[in-house]
């Protein structure tokens, strides 16, 4: 009996039954259904988290200054005010061998008014290197220029979520004057718009005006304390020697002696993605964790009805092995049959879990990856777990007697 | 002439907890080509014992069992099937059809596990055969669209599919009525008359009546071997 022969007999014991193989089958369409959808909101979600992570920048090493140690009360990380703008403008001077700009910021949250309009948002004082560090694009007039940043210009760029908030929808926003807390400042320009970062922070809401301005003008800090620094690198390749120079310079100049810790800390981006990477690890070990389950489960309710029809069919077992079945029919026709089986759930989950997946990305507004390699997968290892679970029913069968089938009341 | 079936000192001993139990003592029988033979016998006489070892659906304890020359006692459980695909043909007391399958495929069913005929030759010879029984209108009903004796006769076109030389008939009418298994025992007598060697186990006499030899066990052994 050739194998075609098999495949029509197994693919008539389905169809003879046909609410309960669907019924069957349900298991694996559930289970294969859910992995196809988690995996194809999954890759969504971490190829936006990536998307955000290189609109951050690239090649950059954030330096904070940490907690302040000066007296016995310890400030939060970030808190201290042990860095300076010196300190910002020294590493650029002095590692330019691998430095390729330093962007010191200083923020502050002010209150922002124009007319009878007001909003509260987050004026960060930076460079005018910025724009090129952190990926930001000019949407209208320009950045500040080096020279303004020189002699403290009260000149800002805005953020399209404060443009809003000042001014009317159509209306020119280059030229006119706001007021930061009590200063005036002259917008210069129209930041493109970002979205929401990965920690759901609103990027467009906010004011960058040269440090100098910020730190003297609306900070009056006599130390030019800043807030952090974004250090750009020529190469993500020197990262770590760039760490390491950074760090000696800044223990020298904040006159730090070997047995005191850092008063700093520092962060890379090649660091946010490895963490990001293991979030997105995690994920995948749990959702194939959560995929086996479902297929054990999914298999184990195969191998139950295969279990079942193969005592239902005993006499027709019986009967074909009268007629000439040899034993290695019968176990060739159940194990085809579960996998049929399952490999229809498979397909039908495939199938279920991609509309699923674009239905809840269409609800939640959620980008939808759906590889081919995954729907691919899943539909195989359902032929799998068909093939697994089938074989001990199908094993039984082929070694029932045939007398005792034909006889079985 | 040889025999087709060729037995000698046939035994099956069953043990039923610790004590053995003898279904077949000794039986030596031949049988030729061509022959319609009824085996009687009360119930537990060993005549379903000795119809299931003939028809390589079990295998005896000890002896010898020719058929048409080939030893057949002692083959594995793949030879045994195929030689009854390609040897015998089997009818049973409860028919033993494939539910909600149609005529014409149950019929196909002992081909499809040879693979001999293509599929057009092999859907003319079962419609060939349904006619033979008498069933040519019928050829696409389910077991459950036909009666008892249209059913037996779907199970005798089933069992010539083949074209075994030998017929192995388990209480072919135990579960017709008698008009029916009037027009059954007909239909085994034409297909005697044919040259299909017949063995047919039946505990009435007279349906055993037609069969030109009638075979009597008891306890096992073979008691009786009466030719008309």
């Amino acid at each position: 009996m050739n194998v075609w022969m098999i495949f029509k007999v197994s693919v008539f014991a389905i169809l003879r039954n046909k609410t309960r193989s669907l019924l069957t089958c349900i298991g694996i369409i559930v289970g294969i259904a859910a992995v196809i959808a988690v995996l194809a909101i999954g890759k969504g979600a971490s190829m936006m988290m990536v998307k955000e992570i290189s609109s951050m920048g690239n090649n950059l090493v954030m330096v904070w200054p940490d907690w302040n140690r000066r007296g016995t009360v310890r400030t939060g990380a970030g808190a201290g005010q042990t860095m300076t703008a010196g300190d910002a403008e020294a590493i650029e001077r002095e590692l330019s061998h691998i430095v390729k700009s330093v962007s010191p910021a200083v923020n502050v949250n002010s209150q922002l008014v124009r007319q009878n309009r007001n909003w509260n948002a987050r004026v960060s004082g930076v460079s005018c290197e910025m724009p090129e560090i952190r990926n930001w694009q000019i949407a209208e007039g320009r950045f500040f220029e080096e020279t303004e940043q020189l002699n403290n210009a009260r000149v800002c760029v805005i953020g399209t979520t404060v443009k809003g908030r000042l001014f009317d929808e159509d209306e020119e926003v280059v030229g006119k004057t706001i007021r930061i807390g009590a200063m005036p400042f002259k917008v210069i320009g129209v930041l493109a718009t970002k979205g929401a970062n990965g920690w759901g922070q609103d990027q467009d809401d906010t004011v960058m005006a040269p440090y100098t301005t910020v730190s003297r003008i609306l900070q009056r800090s006599k130390f030019q304390s800043i807030n952090m620094m974004n250090v750009s690198l020529h190469s993500m390749d020197d990262v770590e020697e760039a760490k390491r120079e950074i760090t000696s310079l800044l223990r020298q100049r904040h006159k730090l002696a070997g047995y005191q810790d850092d008063d700093f800390m520092l962060r890379d981006t090649r660091e946010i993605m490895s963490t990001i990477g293991s979030v997105t690890n995690l994920m995948t070990v749990l959702l194939t964790a959560v995929a086996a389950i479902s297929l054990l489960v999914g298999g184990i309710g195969i191998m139950n009805i295969m279990l079942v029809s193969v005592t239902e069919r005993i006499k027709e077992i019986g009967l074909r092995m009268a007629i000439g079945a040899t034993p290695a029919n019968i176990l060739c026709q159940f194990i085809l049959e579960a996998v049929l089986l399952s490999t229809v759930g498979g397909i039908i989950g495939v199938g279920l879990g991609i509309a699923a997946a674009k239905a809840i990305g269409q609800i939640q507004n959620w980008p939808i990856i759906i590889e081919f390699s995954s729907a691919l997968c899943s539909f195989l290892f359902s032929a799998f777990v068909g093939m697994f679970f089938g074989f001990y029913p199908a094993y039984r069968a082929s070694k029932l007697n045939p007398i005792d089938c034909l006889r079985y009341e | 002439m040889s025999h087709l079936i060729e037995i000698r000192d046939l035994r099956k001993t069953y043990a039923i907890g610790d004590e053995p139990v003898h279904a077949l003592d000794g039986v030596s029988l031949s049988i030729d080509p061509g022959e319609f033979v009824a085996i009687m016998g009360a119930s537990g006489s060993g005549k379903s014992t000795m119809l299931n070892i003939l028809g390589c659906l079990d295998v005896p304890t000890s002896g010898s069992y020719l058929l048409d020359g080939i030893e057949v006692a002692r083959r594995s459980r793949t030879e045994l099937a195929h030689i009854r695909n390609r040897k015998l043909g089997f009818v049973f007391q409860n028919f033993n059809l494939l539910p909600r399958t149609r005529a014409v495929e149950q019929v196909e069913l002992p081909d499809l596990y040879m693979g001999r005929l293509s599929f057009a030759d092999r859907r003319r010879r079962a419609l060939e055969l349904l006619r033979r029984v008498g069933l040519g209108g019928r050829t696409g009903h389910t077991p459950a669209q036909l009666s008892g004796g249209q059913q037996q006769r779907v199970a005798i076109a089933r069992a010539l599919m083949n074209e075994p030389p030998v017929l192995f008939a388990d209480e072919p009418t135990g579960n017709l009525d008698t008009k029916s298994s009037v027009e059954i025992m007909r239909l085994f007598t034409e297909l005697s008359e044919e040259g299909i060697t017949i063995v047919m186990v039946t505990h009435e006499d007279d349906i055993a009546a037609y069969a030109k030899r009638q075979l009597l066990m008891r306890d096992g052994k073979l008691v009786k071997d009466i030719r008309r």
